[in-house]
């Protein structure tokens, strides 16, 4: 469970905002997805989880533990992230590196042992990266570094998982490959948020949207709720319809060319 | 790294020591270099090998190990291959502290570090804020941009610094930066030993750190790293390291190059591995490094700092074609 509540963050010279007041939950057992427009807030609300951004005002909790005053490594054995483009600057072994996931469980001498081990073991089927355990990191396509990074996340043992923009540079069948991977994930009662700019995919994947603008929540709900033309048009400044997806009757954003 | 990899550092370590204490203007059997360190044989061959050579030796281990480390946690913190204390001004700056010790007239053994240590501190701090300023950290030829103009502002401030010294002063610019281990006297040693074996063992500690700040920043605060705090003890244990080797031997580039590298392409992937592979390896390579500065021009003596430039420059522009 993700708790935002009244977050404000606010960059060091920035004129405005980048967190205005942000409040909203990500219960567990679903995916919840965090949408917008660019500068909207979504990837501060990332580093606002890891506390890699101070809030000045609100909070941000991750079941009982407050972001603001937790230990950081006791939250990321609750809490896992996978940013956009992590990536070792040395090469490593696929299972030398879902195994860093297990250092948030170990001091700065103590062992990784056999429990370390199956835990990361655990991880690597979990994600369906079995068959890329001992390839080596810098060898991966986007689509398998993906599953990499997400047995990474999960090695972590944590119940809550939050993926900052998932999708990028994979092609149709990996990122949809992907996104079904988490919606398991999230039916095995794992929190997972997703940060993304892609709202026709995340619409058909998650049960909750939060519509991010100017660091403010435009509208949350479920995504018939919140992908509703007259909302998406004025937060995307742009002129759209919202039509259905043919099989699962989710809403699709349809954004018109300009005459 | 297999168990057979490390007995291969350490066959080449003990090998670089033998060759360090037997070769030089006058080459001694290892035989009678082993004799001689128990102090049996002919009193000469006992003098060169015990008063001369092997404090020589012993100031090159200290100093290639502590060059190698403060490379390999260089490079792993900012994700950056092309990361070392010479290149990044580092050293610069530490020599710029100690000369300014030397000049106040400081003494040598205890405070020369120290101020060399202050110098170094400083010089990462600066280049940190130029890239910052000029680009953020993320781009790695930036970075090097900074700590290269920052280097070359330190050696102008040495030379003006000794300029009026005169001839007096034990250890002259040139001494200074190109680097030697020649002379060091043992108490020297002792005291350099000290502040590198707790800066390295501090290094070994945050190693998992440095493991996790190579995936990037907000993956390692993700992984429970408190990346600010984290970072900055990393650099100055780095800086520590690098302000010992130039507190004991002047400005010796390029170690922290290509050592690491070396230590990686060997098999060593996680710090803690690479960190203490790159401490075997520099100690060798400084070793090897001096009996070359040593022999090829005997009884003249090359720069420490020219020999390893000589290994190190074109080793970096292999590197550099890698990176971009």
């Amino acid at each position: 469970m993700i708790t935002v509540s009244q977050a404000v963050v606010r960059y060091p010279g920035a004129r405005v905002n980048a967190l205005d007041g942000a409040s909203f939950e990500a219960p567990p057992g679903c995916v919840t997805a965090v949408v917008g427009p660019n500068g909207s807030g979504k990837s501060t609300i990332v580093r606002a989880l890891i506390g890699q951004v101070p809030l000045a005002g609100g909070s941000v909790r991750v079941g009982a533990l407050d972001v603001a005053v937790a230990d950081r490594r006791v939250l990321a054995r609750t809490l896992a992230v996978v940013t956009q483009r992590e990536e070792p600057a040395f090469p490593l072994i696929v299972r030398e590196y879902v195994m860093l996931g297990r250092y948030p469980h170990h001091g700065a001498w103590s062992a990784l042992g056999p429990a370390d081990a199956e835990a990361a073991d655990a991880a690597v089927a979990l994600a369906g990266a079995e068959s890329l355990a001992w390839r080596r990191t810098d060898e991966l396509s986007g689509g398998e570094w993906q599953r990499v990074r997400l047995a990474r996340a999960l090695a972590q043992g944590g119940e809550v998982l939050v993926l900052d923009e998932p999708g990028t540079f994979l092609d149709v069948a990996h990122e949809m490959a992907v996104f079904e991977r988490l919606d398991t994930l999230a039916r095995e009662g794992r929190t997972i948020l997703l940060v993304s700019h892609q709202l026709n995919l995340v619409a058909r994947f998650a049960s909750q949207i939060v519509l991010l603008h100017h660091g403010r929540v435009a509208a949350a709900g479920s995504p018939s709720d919140v992908m509703r033309g007259d909302v998406l048009e004025s937060v995307y400044e742009w002129p759209l319809v919202v039509s259905r997806d043919p099989v699962i009757g989710a809403p699709v954003l349809v954004p018109l060319r300009k005459r | 790294m297999t168990a057979a990899r490390w007995g291969l550092l350490l066959l080449v370590l003990v090998c670089a020591i033998a060759a360090g204490l037997a070769l030089g203007p006058v080459a001694i059997g290892v035989g009678d270099v082993a004799r001689a360190l128990t102090g049996i044989g002919d009193a000469q061959v006992v003098a060169i090998v015990r008063d001369l050579r092997l404090s020589r030796v012993a100031l090159a281990i200290i100093t290639g190990a502590g060059l190698g480390m403060s490379g390999a946690a260089l490079q792993g913190t900012l994700r950056n291959p092309l990361a070392e204390p010479y290149l990044l001004g580092v050293s610069g700056g530490a020599a710029v502290g100690a000369v300014l010790a030397v000049v106040a007239g400081l003494s040598m053994v205890v405070a020369l570090p120290v101020a060399a240590f202050a110098g170094a501190a400083a010089a990462v701090v600066l280049v940190l804020l130029i890239a910052r300023a000029a680009s953020g950290r993320s781009d790695p030829r930036i970075l090097l941009m900074a700590g290269v103009v920052v280097g070359a502002f330190a050696n102008a401030v040495i030379m003006v610094l000794l300029a009026g010294a005169g001839e007096g002063t034990v250890r002259n610019a040139l001494w200074w930066m190109m680097g030697s281990v020649a002379g060091a006297d043992w108490p020297t040693l002792c005291w350099l030993a000290a502040y590198a074996v707790l800066a390295g063992a501090a290094l070994l500690t945050v190693a998992r750190d440095i493991d996790l700040l190579a995936l990037g920043e907000d993956a390692a605060a993700g992984l429970g790293v408190p990346v600010a705090m984290a970072t900055r003890r990393i650099f100055l244990l780095s800086a520590l390291l690098a302000a010992v080797t130039v507190a004991g031997a002047g400005l010796v580039g390029f170690v922290g190059l290509v050592v690491p590298a070396i230590a990686r392409a060997l098999g060593a992937r996680r710090s803690r591995h690479v960190l203490v592979a790159s401490a075997m390896l520099g100690g060798a390579l400084v070793v090897l490094a001096d009996v070359v500065a040593r022999t090829v021009r005997a009884p003249a003596e090359l720069p420490l700092g020219a020999v390893t430039a000589l290994v190190g420059v074109p080793f970096f522009l292999l590197r550099l074609r890698k990176v971009s």
